[in-house]
């Protein structure tokens, strides 16, 4: 038994806190939301040179087939800088949905690509508010109509992997049939879109059944991502109030803020902690995940939402700033905190498989 | 991370677990039944002698001590393969193996190791903590029972002053005792740490009646008490040192208590909502089930990941106040919970009602476990301060010689 993170993985963490500490300051962000931008191509392009695209992706496809623990060091990191990049929906969705449902066609086709950046992938499963994967688009002989929304990154990304229901399909975005409208994005660094559908051209994968073991591994991922992020928020408030004197004394030294700042901490180790637990099941126990993975989401939405929320308050009006740089995560947090699923999502299929209990499978179910 | 075992831990565990399961049985507790406090020892006793007998006893300390000499992980799996079973764990081994061992083995000489370590280990001493006074709390540092050296040239001690919240000193052997033994200085250099015959003369110990109907702490009463010289722990003046090794212990030691959730789930789906469906149904029920128990699934791995740093030489400081500060909160919420799923009926048990009455014992206990041990301000202080480096509260009596406060 070990219970922390190798050498190896200290160092690729070390590795991509460098290189996106780097290339992330906050006057970038800002000038990316001012110009509308979409997204961080240059990033984008220096993620993939250093090889933290393909992490996990297999090596027979391009990738360097590491862990999902070695891929939660990467998002850890990409959610502390805030990173305007679609690392979560080419290869935490796009990219794993292939390799856990896609042929062996499909994977040659698609994961070599994802793999390098080249290709951008995105995951479309909303359908508006409701639940988080929607049912109603379904791919009927190899074609597809409807319309799926919010979907991130729909704007830069070649394919949607399209789920509805427990059914998985890639469509190939730039065909005719396919129409894509930039939305109003609630998280100003990463771009929402709706995409309607017409009689467009869908690919089925044949691995019926994997959306729930998709997103129990993404939200390992976004667990990470959000201890990340939380951790940023933690670190921007403490040293905001170590230096902003109040009533003659720093911010720092005062009870109210000190205990603020120490439930934020305890909260982050608690999330970090399941995070790695989850990391750790994706690729050593499977029959634990479904728990590991709800445990790690529902942990993570706690602690960044509390962080989030306690570092703009210690800034006091100046957080409300859009010069300050609270509301990069304070928006972040939101999109993360439902993007693949809330709170109560999670609730129910941590309680479905609770293995203490006579509930496990029996009353609720699976959710999706 | 490797939350598998390695070989020789595999190894480890398969034996822990081979012994239990022929040692183990005989000595598990009912559930849900709650045993007079003198037979409640007596188990604790009976079972720690088992334990020491079949060499899985203080199992990373070192054997020439009367431990196993293992590592922290072997404990770690100990623990875990011993919590299959509803052991008698409690006050009366906890307190001797997870407070007065550890600073008697750090502070201590080698005469004092000998004499206390390897009993305690056997079962045959029992411990309380004689820390709090009445105005020496969450400020530790106050108190005011005093430690002077006898005029007759023994070199032995001779207390004077009153101890709070002792718990279990009217039932244990010993009690590790913290004195002022010099007023002319700050408050946290002229303290001394000794350990005390809880029969010697002038020790008078008097149950106080808590909330809960119990009587678990205890006032106790020095008058003119002689300790020999052969019982102080460490240097004179060197009293706080002491206190820190065993506050360390004690919440390295406060283990997330799985506080039954998944009971509690079984329960909810259980319990009528009057609508046609179950407790289980209503989502903030759900909702704070379920996050509940992704809490206590992250104060598990939080400690095992506290563990590892230990194991490494690494000192984790104030973190290891983290889990206690997280546990009673959740525990507190839970119970608190638990008794409205349950509606009026929680408010009155009948006498074999052993679930409600458990409810009502977890609600009121969890006020204990949020300031016993460092209450919920103070962890959050040593949080603050030592882990996030933000700076200490002002200390009006910082500096000032003790006998000039006030």
């Amino acid at each position: 038994m070990n219970f922390d993170l190798s050498d190896e993985q200290k160092m690729l963490a070390e590795q991509a806190r460098g290189l996106l500490g780097e290339r992330t300051p906050y006057d970038h962000l800002r000038r990316l939301i001012d110009d509308g931008a979409e997204w961080d191509e240059a990033l984008w392009r220096e993620l993939a040179e250093m090889g933290f695209l393909g992490a996990a992706i297999g090596e027979a496809h391009g990738g360097l087939g590491l862990t999902a623990l070695d891929l939660g060091v990467i998002s850890e990191e990409l959610g502390r800088a805030n990173a305007a990049v679609p690392f979560f929906s080419s290869i935490v969705l796009a990219a794993e949905a292939i390799s856990l449902a896609g042929s062996d066609e499909q994977k040659a086709r698609w994961l070599p690509g994802l793999a390098s950046g080249v290709v951008i992938g995105c995951f479309a499963a909303s359908e508006g508010p409701g639940p988080l994967v929607g049912a109603a688009v379904q791919c009927i002989g190899g074609r597809i109509s409807g319309t799926k929304f919010p979907v991130a990154d729909a704007g830069i990304a070649h394919i949607a992997v399209v789920a509805s229901g427990d059914a998985l399909a890639i469509v190939e975005l730039n065909q005719p049939g396919v129409t894509r409208t930039r939305l109003d994005s609630f998280d100003q660094l990463r771009a929402h879109y709706r995409i309607d559908f017409a009689d467009a051209v869908a690919d089925v994968m044949p691995g019926h059944g994997k959306v729930a073991t998709l997103l129990d591994r993404a939200a390992v991922q976004a667990a990470f991502e959000a201890v990340g992020g939380s951790e940023a928020c933690l670190a921007m408030g403490l040293t905001y109030v170590k230096d902003r004197p109040m009533f003659g004394r720093p911010l720092a030294s005062y009870q109210a803020i000190k205990h603020k700042l120490a439930d934020v901490a305890v909260g982050i180790e608690l999330a970090k902690s399941n995070a790695y637990f989850g990391g750790w099941a994706v690729d050593e126990s499977a029959d634990d995940l479904p728990i590991a993975a709800a445990a790690a989401r529902l942990s993570a939405i706690t602690a960044f939402e509390m962080a989030a929320r306690e570092n703009l308050q210690v800034h006091g009006g100046i957080g409300y700033t859009f010069d300050a740089n609270c509301h990069f995560y304070y928006r972040r947090e939101r999109m993360l905190a439902v993007n693949i699923g809330n709170r109560a999502h999670w609730a129910d299929r941590l309680i479905a498989h609770v293995p203490d209990s006579n509930i496990a499978q029996s009353a609720q179910g699976e959710t999706v | 991370m490797d939350f598998n075992d390695s070989p020789s831990e595999a190894a480890f565990r398969a034996e822990a677990r081979a012994w239990l399961a022929a040692h183990a049985p005989a000595h598990v507790l009912p559930e849900g039944v709650r045993l007079p406090d003198t037979e409640q020892a007596e188990r604790e006793r009976v079972w720690q002698r088992t334990v020491y007998d079949g060499g899985y006893a203080g199992i990373v300390l070192p054997t020439a001590l009367g431990g196993r000499g293992g590592s922290i992980i072997d404990a770690v799996i100990w623990a875990e393969e011993e919590a299959r079973y509803n052991l008698p764990h409690g006050p009366f081994t906890t307190i001797g193996i997870g407070m007065a061992i550890p600073v008697i083995g750090k502070h201590g000489n080698g005469e004092q190791r000998a004499r206390f370590i390897e009993a305690t280990l056997k079962g045959d001493l029992t411990w309380c903590q004689l820390f709090s006074e009445p105005s020496a709390g969450s400020d530790l540092a106050n108190l005011r029972t005093k430690a002077v050296r006898a005029d007759d040239g023994s070199g032995d001690w001779i207390i004077n002053g009153q101890k709070v919240w002792s718990s279990w000193a009217h039932l244990t052997d010993w009690g590790i005792l913290v004195a002022r033994t010099d007023g002319s200085v700050p408050k946290h250099k002229g303290l001394t740490f000794f350990v005390v015959d809880m029969k010697t003369p002038g020790i008078e110990v008097r149950p106080i009646r808590q909330i809960s109907g119990a009587s678990d702490f205890n006032e106790t009463f020095f008058t003119d008490v002689r300790i020999p010289d052969a019982n102080r722990i460490g240097a004179v003046g060197e009293g706080w040192a002491c206190c820190m090794t065993v506050l360390m212990g004690e919440r390295l030691g406060t283990a997330s208590h799985g506080s039954r959730i998944g009971e509690l789930m079984d329960y909810a789906q259980a319990t009528p909502d009057g609508r046609g469906g179950t407790a289980l149904d209503q989502g903030h029920v759900r909702l704070a089930l379920a996050e509940a128990y992704a809490e206590e699934r992250a104060e598990r791995w939080f400690q095992a990941r506290l563990r590892t740093m230990v194991s490494r030489g690494e000192n984790p400081g104030a973190m290891a106040g983290m889990v206690k500060l997280a546990y009673a909160r959740r525990l507190q919420k839970t119970s608190g919970l638990a008794m409205e799923l349950r509606g009026p009926a929680a408010i009155a048990a009948a006498a074999a009602d052993a679930a409600t009455r458990d409810l009502q014992h977890d609600y009121i206990w969890s006020t204990v476990m949020r300031i016993a041990g460092g209450a919920d301000e103070v962890l959050r202080n040593q949080i603050a301060e030592r882990v996030l480096g933000m700076p200490g509260d002002i200390r009006a009596d910082k500096d000032v010689p003790f006998d000039q406060l006030r």
